[in-house]
């Protein structure tokens, strides 16, 4: 049985054919990344930061796995989570000058910033509500790994090939511009 | 669950990413605050995959992460060879492009 359908089975015992365990579920979701989020962007520790980062990817992962999405939330785990933190804590662990208590931003650059990223909120934010009004998402079933694979290896081919001879370049490239001559 | 709390949800990750690429001076801290831009965009495209029951959207967030991999490579690449060439990221200290 999968999450969204035993989510689902939930809330027929709850409360008939509203979605309210699945609310639940979102509204902790998002409270936990925020808080996180907001965290990660003012510590002064760097593995701190790191960790948090962690927080927000794996409620990323659950929001996946809310939408149906189970194939995504599983990649984001292993992809995010497994490796990019890693790269991140050896990348904190090799450049030691900055572990530990760290800089501070200036307060005028910090105030800028603010209102930048409020500015950015205020308006993405608007723009959404006043798009989306009462658009629900109501799947019944969660989307199949199987479905995925034939639509990258039929209709997105190209772009499936692309992102690999990126990843190609991308790993190249990282060795060249990091090793020691 | 409405499409417009998952929305939401995202343009607050965004705009705390912003925030951080803006505020922070340490180039490590810069790379996370992009990830969080990037996953905030991959919460967009699952939402609206969800809502058009699609397997599309899905699919492109699958792109975005591969993406977002080699640029962290790549980007902890450039760190690292910034550290070792000035024994600082701080990325306040970069600045011989200025004219």
């Amino acid at each position: 049985m999968t999450v969204l359908a035993a989510l689902q089975g939930f809330d027929s015992l709850m409360s008939g054919d509203t979605v309210v365990a699945q609310n639940i579920a979102f509204g902790i979701l998002a409270l936990v990344m925020i808080v996180a989020a907001l965290r990660m962007v003012t510590t002064s520790n760097v593995v701190h930061a790191a960790l948090y980062l962690v927080i927000v990817l794996a409620g990323v992962s659950g929001i996946f796995i809310l939408l149906g999405a189970e194939f995504v939330g599983v990649t984001q785990v292993l992809v995010y989570i497994g490796a990019i933190v890693v790269l991140f804590l050896f990348g904190i662990m090799l450049t030691r000058g900055a572990l530990g208590e760290d800089e501070e931003a200036d307060t005028e650059k910090r105030r800028m910033a603010v209102l930048v990223g409020v500015l950015v909120l205020v308006v993405t934010g608007g723009a959404v509500l006043d798009s989306f009004g009462d658009a629900a998402v109501n799947r019944a079933a969660p989307s199949l790994t199987a479905e995925i694979g034939d639509t990258i290896f039929s209709q997105y081919i190209v772009p499936f090939e692309a992102v690999s001879v990126l990843l190609l370049a991308a790993l190249i490239g990282a060795i060249v511009v990091a090793r020691k001559d | 669950m409405l499409l417009n709390q998952f929305l939401l949800l995202a343009a607050a990750l965004f705009a705390i990413g912003v925030y951080g690429v803006l505020a922070r001076r340490n180039g490590v801290l810069v790379l996370m605050s992009i990830e969080l831009i990037l996953n905030a965009v991959n919460i967009n495209l699952v939402a609206f995959s969800a809502v058009r029951e699609t397997v599309g959207g899905e699919i492109f967030a699958l792109f975005i992460i591969a993406v977002a991999a080699a640029e962290v490579g790549v980007g902890l690449a450039m760190v690292l060879l910034l550290y070792r060439n000035r024994r600082s990221i701080d990325l306040a200290d970069i600045d011989q492009l200025r004219g």
